[in-house]
């Protein structure tokens, strides 16, 4: 705590000398796809403690995050809930080539906050009553993507499509669900498993087979590149630590 | 009216909401501006807070607790089901209503301030001259309050073109029904359709500079006394 | 008395009260005399009904306006009365024309007595109709806002400081107008007013308030005679005399007035034979002789019986109430006369005026 201090005294003393400062030294910002939320703050805070640096999470939709990159926004790391947008900041040298790696492999699940409302195979779609269906944006988010994805292909999609109500992003999908305003939507499993098991409501998980597995790549972005902190978070990820978090809110590795 | 470009159904939403919810503060933020103007009740303070709390208060925030009262376990959404309306969030109207508190106090304070500046002397000749209290109101005090009215519409027709954080809360951002110009834009930003954002975007500034300019020529705040 | 309003109320506000029951005449001026504060606009304000006093009385020309007692409150809107304010109050948005009109349209076309017309030509604003407030003078606001109170046809009128708000020559431009309501409309108008000269120019009866009550209440000659009551109006003790004019003298200009009671030679300004004019005559002015004075220029003479002494202001000084026929007269003698003439109650007198103000 006293160097983390002194540190941050003397970056602001730098800073107010108009020195160039050399890095955040031991302070690193993480965009994170909001369906990563909750299981990084579990790991943020095991991280902090085990290397002494500082983490601060900022949260929000790719397509969010992505576009707030591309228009300076001062991130070391992005954690997408895709693997085009780190692989598209890697193209338009925004990211550390090097530095991009699967984090985990998200799962589409349709919810509901009623038990019982949503049954193992989906029929409820197939039924209909229901008068709104939560997801993300698609343009936005890659869960949203992926729930058009799965309705284009189970041949729901022009039937349903009246009933979308689309939330900025996946958080704000499962606030409409969770709120009782959609009576189901499309979330990540993440959002609704929490120690290897369903937290409330009913739920579907959709097979894989019907939309393309949600690869969540994260990356190291420039602004990182000479951050140590931001090197150790990219490693603190991949220890079995923060694996076996990942893995407790339904994700695959 | 249903448009092909969604960018200017988009503005269609946005002008009829804007305009509707106008229309209802006018109306039921007279009595509610004419009480504050008038009372000398206890309750003046704490209901003069309540009105204003939009102004200081984050959309988010209005808008996480109106899709909370408004779902199927809040009380609005127990009431307008009892009454067969069903819920109100990502409905046209749910927008109206969350609107109608968002820009209230853009209404009422103007509308009270007019009130405040009606000289009583005027009500009371108009009571001796025959004229009853809703004759004095309707032919005296809504009169001399023109400028005050004036400045309400232009406000809370402003406010609520300019309204984004509640919408998207409980708006489910449905095209022709909850996607408002500022969504439309909000939306287009983050999938970096920057082109078609500068398209709305330049036209709100726009809209929001003549609706000021107007304001500020037409009411010049000297005359009002 | 013809006392047609009755009326009765108890008022607290914090630092000021309204403890009046009073009987008014239903004709002519009656004045709410007294300095601010003493509670006479209140007392206005009461009668109209803009100021409701929790436990009141108030009846007028045989109607009931208010009696708490029997939880009886008109509002002002259904009292058939005009309201002239301090400040005209014209409605700003609204021309002259639709200012009049406004309460006129009121009235149901059955209850009106004062046409449009009327009240435009007894207040001389024909040529204003087209205007609106703020480009008129004063004095024109203030006759309009009379017009406008006397276009609802009122059973009463109550005028609160009209002039007030005026300067010197804005008020001789209204005071003939006022004069003319009173002469011409047979509506009674109670008049609230601290300024002495507008009291004695255009009141029949008054009520001398202070401190939220009336001390005095009477008609106006009778009651500025009073010995008991310190009312001056203005510098001086004095009292006022309703006459008319009995002669002329073309060759000295001079005019006889006749009153209850003797005759006054003032100067000639121009009424005619049995015009009313009403005088006034201050105390300071007045001296008293036993005898019949001869070989004096002082022109006006009138025998009279001395009706009661009183101490004035300063020691040296009395004040004497003779009666002149019907007619009070007050004079203003130092005691050492009194002493020496030996006045005292009951005691013949020839009074001497050497000064009369012809009031109107």
């Amino acid at each position: 705590m006293i160097t983390r201090r002194f540190n941050y005294a003397l970056l602001a003393g730098l800073v107010a000398l108009g020195l160039p400062a050399i890095s955040h030294a031991d302070e690193v910002l993480v965009a994170v796809a909001a369906n990563f939320t909750a299981p990084m703050k579990i790991i943020a805070t095991a991280f902090e403690k085990a290397t002494g640096h500082q983490a601060e999470l900022s949260f929000g939709s790719t397509g969010k995050l992505y576009t707030q990159i591309r228009n300076g926004a001062p991130f070391d790391v992005l954690l997408a809930a895709d693997d085009e947008t780190p692989a598209k900041l890697v193209k338009e040298g925004l990211a550390v080539p090097a530095s991009r790696f699967t984090y985990a492999i998200g799962a589409l699940v349709l919810w509901s906050a009623k038990p019982g409302f949503v049954d193992n195979e989906g029929a409820v779609l197939k039924k209909g009553a229901f008068a709104h269906l939560a997801l993300a944006a698609p343009k936005l988010a890659p869960y949203g993507a992926a729930a058009m994805e799965t309705l284009s292909k189970i041949g729901l999609m022009s039937t349903l499509s009246p009933k979308f109500v689309q939330g900025e992003n996946i958080a704000q999908a499962y606030q409409f669900v969770s709120t009782g305003n959609a009576e189901l939507g499309f979330v990540a499993l993440s959002q609704v498993y929490a120690n290897g098991k369903l937290t409330s409501g009913s739920v579907w998980v959709v097979p894989t087979d019907l939309y393309h597995p949600i690869r969540q790549d994260a990356v190291i972005l420039t602004r990182g590149k000479i951050n140590p902190a931001a090197r150790d978070l990219v490693k603190f990820l991949k220890s079995k630590q923060a694996q076996d978090v990942i893995r407790s809110y339904g994700y695959t590795l | 009216m249903n448009f092909d470009n969604p960018d200017l159904a988009a503005v269609w939403l946005t002008v009829k909401l804007a305009a509707l919810t106008t229309s209802i503060l006018i109306v039921i933020g007279t009595p509610i501006a004419w009480w504050l103007a008038h009372t000398r009740s206890w309750w003046k303070g704490p209901a003069g807070a309540l009105v204003a709390l939009p102004i200081v208060l984050p959309p988010t925030v209005l808008g996480f607790y109106l899709l909370v009262a408004m779902g199927p376990d809040g009380p609005v959404g127990h009431f307008t089901r009892f009454l067969g309306l069903g819920l109100l969030p990502f409905t046209f109207w749910g927008l109206v209503v969350a609107s109608v508190f968002y820009s209230l106090p853009f209404v009422v304070q103007p509308i009270q301030n007019a009130f405040e500046a009606v000289n009583e002397r005027h009500a009371e000749a108009a009571a001796t001259l025959r004229a009853s209290p809703l004759d004095t109101f309707f032919t005296i005090v809504l009169p001399l309050a023109k400028p005050g009215y004036l400045t309400a519409t232009v406000m809370g027709f402003a406010h609520t073109v300019g309204e984004f954080g509640v919408v998207l809360m409980i708006g489910g951002n449905i095209p022709d029904k909850t996607r408002v110009v500022s969504v439309q834009i909000y939306d287009q930003v983050e999938a970096m359709e920057y082109g078609r954002a500068h398209g709305l975007a330049a036209g709100m500034v726009i809209f929001s500079f003549l609706v000021l300019l107007g304001l500020y020529t037409l009411n010049p705040t000297g005359r009002r006394k | 008395m013809n006392s047609a309003i009755r009326a009765r109320f108890k008022l607290d506000y914090s630092g000021f009260s309204l403890d009046v029951d009073v009987e008014l005449p239903g004709r002519g001026v009656t004045a709410l005399f007294g300095p601010s504060g003493s509670g006479k606009t209140t007392l206005l304000r009461c009668i109209a009904g803009l100021e409701r006093a929790p436990d009141g009385f108030l009846q007028v020309k045989g109607t009931v306006w208010q009696d708490d007692a029997k939880r009886i409150f008109l509002p002002t809107y259904q009292r058939p009365l005009g309201y002239v304010f301090q400040e005209a109050s014209l409605f700003p948005h609204l021309d002259v024309r639709r200012n009049l009109e406004y309460g006129m349209k009121r009235v149901p076309a059955s209850e009106r007595r004062v046409s449009l017309e009327q009240a435009i030509e007894l207040l001389g604003i024909g040529a204003l109709l087209a205007q609106k407030p703020d480009t008129l003078s004063g004095g024109e606001r203030q006759r309009v806002g009379i017009a406008r109170a006397l276009s609802v046809s009122p059973k009463i009128l109550l005028m609160d400081e009209p002039l007030a708000a005026l300067d010197l020559a804005r008020k001789q431009e209204i005071l003939p107008f006022l004069e003319r309501l009173h002469d011409e409309l047979e509506i009674p108008i109670l008049y609230v007013s601290h300024a002495p000269d507008e009291v004695a120019r255009l009141a029949n009866h008054i009520v001398v308030m202070d401190g939220g009550r009336a001390l005095a209440n009477g008609p106006l000659s009778e009651t500025l005679a009073r010995l008991d009551l310190p009312i001056r109006l203005g510098e001086d003790a004095g009292v006022v005399i309703d006459a008319n004019v009995g002669a002329r003298d073309e060759a000295w200009h001079l005019l006889r007035a006749d009153f209850a009671g003797g005759s006054l030679w003032v100067r000639d300004t121009g009424g005619a034979i049995g015009e009313p004019v009403r005088v006034r005559i201050l105390a300071r002015d007045v001296s008293l002789a036993l005898v019949r004075p001869d070989h004096t220029s002082i022109l006006n003479q009138l025998p009279g019986n001395i009706v009661a002494l009183a101490d004035d202001a300063h020691p040296s000084l009395a004040l004497v109430r003779i009666q002149v026929g019907d007619t009070p007269l007050l004079a203003r003698v130092t005691k050492l006369s009194a002493e020496t003439l030996g006045l005292a109650p009951g005691k013949s007198v020839w009074v001497q005026v050497k000064s009369v103000a012809l009031m109107r």
